[in-house]
């Protein structure tokens, strides 16, 4: 038995406990025990690293931490410590992604597993500490895989995910929580046996680590045009594969949680007729308000992503293709272009000749507060032929 | 170390010829001779730049011992990555050799773009070499001006123009902002005096926690002289007091090499196409400056090495 850094005991069984989406995305941290985190305060991403830190000032995880002096650094101390053969992990949000928007793409290119907890918040500027996804879309086509968390207990469970698929298929992987909302909120958490999540994650193997000194390997080369396209071409189709290797180490952690995990969630989409599609926090409030107006009788239901990076076009097009009105709330923006996740179901539908109504909804930027009766008000409009192609919602307009 | 040892040394191999450095380049010597240094496993980061792009063309490599190259400003940083990922593999058991990191950079990615990432790696005390070597400019994109760039050169981005003659700015002294950091071991070397470059090295590997060498590093192209004139340049730059020879162990100073006699500054820079306008009369004022200024700052290093 051991306690943890809040005092707290060993979990030989699972358990359920009241804890924030930081506190979760720690306690998997904790359970996982990585050989190296390196990390950097950001708000809201610090209580993930203060509350990790603290299990590695208390013994609790062995795991070599490094305080570094940037999130570019951090990033950096990642791509050296994962080449080098180790588990590796690291936390961010908004400006500290931004910062580190370079070295994230060498991780993907170096094929390094690294394993990233994003905490959305906003971009500057204005300067603002609180959720949008405008920063975890800014890193959308860099070739990480991007997996979004509606409330704690989802960011728990994916990032135990997200360590196995990173490593299986040589992909940083990027776990994705609502600022503050999801992060800073508290809800029953449940937390599996320390043992069985041990074995589910398993040992790291990484076969060309810098460290294995009888068998040198340059990392990093420079490739010019004679090898460089044919370099980038092989993320393409191991990326791919991470939305078969995603269904199927879920169902593997599915015999510890007795959950399901498929690239998207369907929620009273059976006989729907207006469907809302959106990430993260805002599934949760979604859901309340289908079970209120299914109660007035109203078809409505809802499409959640889980994978965003690789988008599953042909899955979801599936899914979406009967229903005759769509809306695809997105919590940030793409200047100039359609925003990305209404971008990347429309970029679907076409494949399925789609003919019903597709419209985006642009809402919650920097942590504008969205309602159930908000929500309910998007479905109406879109019940009622009301909403705009491209609406917004809760946005002042005087 | 003496020349036969470093001979029999450098029979290990570490970095491999048939690279593409130019001909009469200085850091394959400084590499050569840093890699030479240790007879523990080692592995190396270098910085984006001319060693890195001249030593890693795809499919080839010419380093014989493990390698990353990752950015331009983060090689320090990536090579403390390296260091906690032994660190944590070591301690549980997965690792049971002794191993020696080291991280290239140039001037650019030290003095400028890397210094916060090697700042950062300083503070924190990673058990690592860093070795910088200074060609004085950004070489490897075209010979841009950089804060290791000495007053009066002329760069592509600071050239000897009608109205203004080269760099106005004196260069930073790195060394002292490394040793401000209070690290175990800071030194300046030059490849034309390549034992004592060595023995620095050697000493640095036998040191924990975070070694800074700075060396200097002639440039043909940036430099504007014939390629066979690399060692003898180097040379000068140290008979002249351009460029002292020192370390700094714990803080405590100390010049490895002191010139013999008084040599002018101005028998450096004539060696060289990029000071060419101040040899011209109007500009005898720029030399004065840069003597002085060598005067004063070998002054101050005597000082501190009393």
């Amino acid at each position: 038995m051991y306690k943890d850094g809040r005092g707290g005991k060993v979990h030989k069984m699972s358990k359920t406990t009241a804890m924030t989406g930081a506190e979760s995305a720690a306690e998997a941290m904790r359970q996982i025990n990585p050989d190296v985190v390196a990390a950097y305060p950001i708000t809201p991403q610090t209580a993930i690293a203060q509350n990790f830190a603290n299990y590695v000032a208390n013994g609790i995880v062995d795991t070599e931490l490094v305080r570094v002096e940037s999130e570019h650094s951090a990033m950096s101390c990642c791509v050296g410590a994962s080449a080098a053969g180790a588990r590796v992990m690291t936390a961010t949000s908004s400006a500290g992604l931004a910062l580190m928007w370079e070295i994230v793409g060498v991780a993907a290119g170096l094929r390094l597993p690294i394993v990233m907890e994003v905490v959305n918040r906003a971009l500057s500027a204005p300067i603002n500490i609180h959720c949008d996804h405008s920063d975890s879309m800014g890193t959308r086509d860099l070739g990480w895989i991007q997996i979004f968390s509606e409330n704690a207990q989802e960011v728990y469970e994916h990032t135990l995910i997200a360590v196995r698929l990173a490593e299986k298929l040589l992909i940083p992987a990027m776990v994705c929580q609502d600022g503050f909302i999801t992060s800073h909120g508290v809800e029953n958490v449940e937390i599996f046996d320390d043992e069985g999540v041990k074995k589910f994650v398993g040992e790291h193997k990484y076969p060309y680590g810098l460290l294995d000194i009888k068998k040198p390997v340059t990392h990093g080369p420079l490739q010019l045009q004679d090898y460089y396209f044919e370099t980038r071409s092989q993320q393409i189709p191991v990326m791919e594969e991470a939305k078969k290797e995603f269904v199927k180490i879920g169902e593997e952690l599915g015999k510890i949680t007795k959950k399901k995990y498929p690239l998207f969630d369907e929620y009273e989409m059976k006989d729907a007729e207006a469907v809302i599609v959106v990430m993260n926090s805002t599934a949760g409030t979604t859901k309340t308000a289908i079970d209120a107006m299914r109660k007035e009788g109203k078809k409505v239901g809802l499409l959640k992503l889980r994978l965003f990076r690789p988008f599953p076009y042909k899955e979801v097009s599936d899914a979406l293709k009967h229903v005759k009105k769509i809306a695809v709330l997105d919590r940030s923006v793409s200047f100039g272009a359609n925003p990305p996740l209404y971008s990347e179901v429309k970029n679907g539908l076409y494949d399925v000749k789609y003919t019903g109504k597709l419209h985006s909804c642009v809402f919650g930027l920097g942590g504008r507060n969205i309602f159930v009766e908000d929500i309910i008000g998007v479905f109406n409009r879109l019940l009622d032929g009301k909403l705009k192609d491209h609406d917004y919602i809760g946005l002042r307009e005087e | 170390m003496n020349y036969k040892e470093l001979a029999l040394k450098l029979k290990t191999e570490k970095l491999v010829p048939g690279h593409r450095s130019c001909s009469g380049c200085g850091f394959p010597q400084i590499v050569r001779a840093v890699l030479a240094s240790t007879d523990k496993p080692l592995i190396a980061a270098s910085a984006t730049g001319c060693l890195e792009v001249t030593t890693t063309i795809y499919p080839f490599t010419s380093w014989n011992i493990p390698f990353i190259h990752s950015a331009f400003e983060n090689s320090a940083a990536t090579i403390s990555g390296v260091e906690a990922a032994y660190n944590a593999l070591k301690r549980r058991g997965k690792i049971k050799n002794d191993i020696q990191f080291v991280a290239f950079g140039g001037d650019g990615g030290t003095y400028d773009i890397g210094l916060q990432s090697l700042s950062g790696a300083l503070e924190r005390g990673h058990d690592f070499l860093y070795v910088c070597y200074d060609n004085e400019a950004y070489m490897n994109t075209g010979i841009q001006r950089s804060s290791a760039t000495p007053y009066g050169a002329s760069t592509t981005t600071a050239p000897a123009g009608k109205k203004i003659p080269g760099k106005q700015e004196f260069r930073k002294d790195f060394a002292k902002i490394c040793v401000a950091h209070n690290i175990p071991y800071v030194a300046q070397a030059s490849l034309s005096n390549i034992i004592d470059l060595t023995n620095k090295a050697q000493k640095a590997f036998s040191i924990k926690g975070p070694k800074v060498l700075l060396v200097l590093q002639p440039c043909t192209l940036g430099w504007k002289y014939p390629m066979d004139k690399t060692v003898e340049i180097a040379k000068l730059a140290v008979e002249t007091k351009f460029w002292p020879l020192y370390e700094v162990e714990n803080g405590k100073y100390k010049l490895t090499y002191k010139p013999a006699k008084d040599v002018p500054v101005i028998e450096f820079l004539k060696t060289q196409g990029r000071f060419k306008h101040l040899l011209k009369p109007e500009n005898q004022h720029i030399v004065d400056k840069i003597q002085e200024n060598v005067n004063s700052e070998w002054d101050k290093l005597v000082k501190l090495s009393e």
